[in-house]
């Protein structure tokens, strides 16, 4: 079925056609005509933003908490550096994402046109792929290719430029949705004889454990279905990554909590001192392994990712498996069954008894007050009071956001959005819209800083106009709190530039956009303060004061191994002075 | 070792072990003759700070919009693994070959070399040319061009005795290269 129509026409029905319902973007010059098919449908909702970064983190937020692919659209030049933050984050944590950008007639290109930018060169590094669409004929293609592109292997962000006469050109539309243009086609069935080879590996181990990424979310349902298939049937401890929340329930018994630099005692100890690491989808990142060369020294390293890069990049594994997450699980759990392997059940028994000694810390354990709210209550508060109810969490980037991985506990896969590689502060609010627009009835909260919520902080004029109830709880004190942590630690508490002067008053800031404000800094008056935010069915900015200089423990700092953490209850200002050695200054 | 787009990595899976020492590699790269597919490749080396010693891309097949990119880099083996895993992943690249691992390859390159002086220097330079099958592209009363073909190293070896000769400027093609015997990339 073939039709003639514009290229702007190409645009909307190609969308169509690929089932989008929603899509976040901007106006501007060069892309009027597409605006103008957008004015003349119904089938395609447009959510207008208030800043092009804003577009790219709703459509990621629609995305990571859909599963589908989130789709952004905005002008040339301006339009399309705004959103390459979101584009890199997408990026780096692996979000399906279509981004449309308007670009000068094809006509004007290289002469510095008004709003010219060669957005292709510019987002050429942080896309997974991008075009320069310059003839109306390769149009339908193209549009149809990015979405195989963004969704297939390692999802991430594809970019298509259209120039501006190219929308008004007529030309053949065809729904070529998953034909290939390319020849890009990710393996995704790995070799029976790693399967096999790693089931070996696992049948064998006496102190095992699975530490999995967002690449299991990324990965589906089904993918996160077999993940507890194959907890339960292994008996494995299992430990995630930042961006893996969710895809076992943190209520589950093999649960260690969150690994990593700001992950659990147990969790940490676990991986330096096992025996097997099975690698799920998770890419070995320097917040996950701290200092390299004593990271998890004794072990045997199975590694499962599609992205045949990812492998060896950072820690040299014993046994790679590149395939889809869930199609290498189905296999070996396939591969479990058929060969019944007898565990060594004396070993297990021993390391779950190490494990527990380890969790007998208590390493999240903070000291409480009476007075003022400790962030860590605050979000102990939030989940309890949330936890029963249809709820998504965003984050921003900071203390804030660690406090999430540690004290909300999630349950279930795609609950989670958070900037996990990219770190962008700025990321929740507007992720916290796309989720909203895409799950209308569910409370969907965005834990906050509140230096995080001001980068942003536009878009809440975003959620009032399309009357999405995002509430924003804001862990307000008063510093770019993390940035205060790394002070203390790595400058000798000299507080350069981290202190909040003359912040806003965000309850009348809320109001003044039309939205509600709450706030509270008695932990008295606490979970009143939350049961009304969640009560009111439109945007709430909540001012939650917190105690101002609070730190986020455990840390491993950075340069250390995963067995030298710094635990909270029992550190010392002097320990935290001299925690990071001349070598880990440097890094990040 | 090979990485070919969309096929299972099982070759990879059963990566032999390589010496750890750092060399040069020449890696042969096909590509679709797209616009920016060599600022792609480019970008990458220089982004995630790879060495790129010598480039070369030209189109190899009109009809199916294929090109050949030959590249020589340098680094220890797991640095070149991860330079062609991520060749690997762009979008436009079908094939990427190693071949330095795969063997004793054949490598030439182009080069045109002006000298330029009169009398028993002249005499040298043109004996030396000789010797090494270079041509003469273009002689004048007190210059000539020489074009020779050859492994970089002849080449490397002519030119610094042509420097010796007068040379007054030099270019070089950088490298084109083919594995030996019969299979295709």
């Amino acid at each position: 079925m073939t039709r003639q129509m514009t290229g702007a026409e190409m645009v909307i029905q190609a969308l169509i056609d690929q089932g989008v319902d929603t899509i976040f973007g901007y106006p501007g010059g060069a892309v009027l005509p597409i605006f103008d098919e957008l004015f003349q449908q119904e089938e395609v909702r447009h959510i207008l933003v208030r800043h092009e970064q804003g577009a790219g983190h709703a459509a990621e937020g629609y995305a990571r908490s859909t599963g589908k692919v989130g789709v952004a659209l905005a002008t040339s030049g301006p339009g399309a550096t705004n959103m390459v933050t979101a584009l890199t984050d997408a990026l780096l944590d692996s979000i399906p994402m279509v981004c449309i950008t308007g670009q000068v007639p094809t006509t004007l290109i290289g002469t510095d046109a008004f709003q010219e930018a060669d957005t292709v060169g510019i987002t050429r590094p942080c896309t997974k792929h991008n075009w320069l669409v310059r003839r109306i004929e390769d149009l339908p293609g193209i549009l149809h290719e990015a979405f195989r592109i963004a969704t297939t292997g390692r999802p991430g962000p594809v970019l298509v430029d259209i120039p501006k006469n190219i929308q008004f050109q007529t030309g053949t539309y065809e729904n070529c949705k998953g034909k290939a243009l390319t020849q890009y086609h990710p393996a995704v069935k790995a070799p029976d004889a790693a399967i096999r080879e790693a089931v070996e590996l696992m049948a064998a181990a006496k102190k095992p454990i699975l530490y999995t990424g967002g690449g299991v979310i990324n990965a589906g349902p089904k993918a996160v279905a077999l993940l507890r298939d194959f907890v339960k049937m292994t008996g494995f401890p299992i430990t995630s990554t930042l961006m893996g929340l969710g895809a076992y329930p943190s209520s589950g018994k093999n649960w260690l909590g969150m690994l990593g630099m700001h992950g659990t005692y147990e969790a940490n100890l676990a991986m330096h001192d096992c025996d097997v690491m099975v690698c799920v989808g998770a890419r070995f990142d320097d917040r996950i392994t701290g200092r390299i060369d004593a990271f998890s020294p004794n072990s045997k390293k199975i590694h499962i990712d599609i992205d045949p890069s990812s492998i060896n990049k950072n820690v040299v594994v014993d046994l790679p498996i590149v395939g889809d997450v869930g199609q290498v699980l189905e296999d070996m759990i396939a591969a479990w069954n058929a060969r019944k392997p007898v565990q060594d059940k004396a070993a297990h028994a021993a390391w779950w008894k190490q494990i527990d000694g380890w969790r007998a810390k208590k390493c999240l354990t903070y000291r409480p007050s009476a007075e003022a709210i400790m962030p860590q209550y605050a979000l102990e508060r939030l989940h309890a009071l949330t936890k029963d109810r249809d709820t998504y969490i965003t984050t921003e980037v900071g203390q804030h956001q660690m406090w999430v991985a540690q004290y909300y506990g999630f349950e279930e896969p795609n609950r989670f959005m958070t900037s996990g590689g990219l770190g962008t502060m700025g990321y929740g609010l507007p992720a916290a819209i796309g989720t909203q627009l895409a799950h209308p009835g569910a409370l969907v909260i965005d834990v906050a800083g509140d230096a995080s919520i001001q980068m942003n902080i536009q878009e809440l004029s975003t959620a009032v106009q399309h009357n999405a109830p995002v509430k924003a709880f804001i862990l307000n004190n008063q510093y770019m709190g993390m940035v205060r942590q790394w002070q203390q630690l790595l400058h000798g508490n000299r507080l350069s530039h981290s202190y909040v002067d003359s912040q806003p008053d965000f309850v009348r800031l809320a109001e003044a956009y039309g939205a509600v404000g709450i706030r509270c800094s008695k932990p008295s008056e606490l979970d009143d303060a939350i049961e009304e935010m969640i009560r009111i069915d439109r945007p709430v900015l909540f001012d939650c004061h917190v105690v101002s200089l609070a730190n986020c423990f455990p840390m491993i700092p950075s340069g250390k191994a995963h067995n030298e953490m710094l635990l909270g209850a029992d550190v010392s200002d002097e320990e935290i002075e001299t925690a990071i050695g001349t070598a880990g200054k440097v890094l990040v | 070792m090979m990485i070919v787009a969309g096929q299972s990595q099982s070759a990879y899976f059963l990566e032999e072990e390589l010496p750890s020492t750092e060399r040069s590699h020449t890696l042969s790269v096909l590509v679709d003759n797209e616009p920016g597919v060599l600022a792609r490749v480019v970008g990458l080396f220089s982004g995630r700070g790879y060495n790129i010693e010598s480039l070369t891309v030209s189109e190899i097949e009109h009809a199916s919009h294929m090109s050949r990119i030959t590249i020589v880099t340098t680094g220890r083996p797991p640095v070149i693994s991860q330079i062609m895993h991520q060749l690997g992943r762009l979008v436009p690249v079908h094939k990427v070959i190693n071949l330095t691992w795969a063997g004793d390859a054949l490598e030439r390159e182009l080069a045109l070399v002006k000298v330029a002086g009169k009398g028993e220097i002249r005499d040298e330079a043109l004996r030396l040319a000789q010797a090494f099958n270079a041509r003469i592209v273009d002689a004048t009363l007190d210059s000539y061009v020489f074009e020779i073909t050859g492994a970089p190293a002849d080449i490397d070896r002519f030119v610094g005795l042509m420097k010796e000769c007068g040379l007054v400027e030099l270019a070089r093609t950088g490298l084109a290269a083919l594995a030996r015997g019969k299979a295709g990339i």
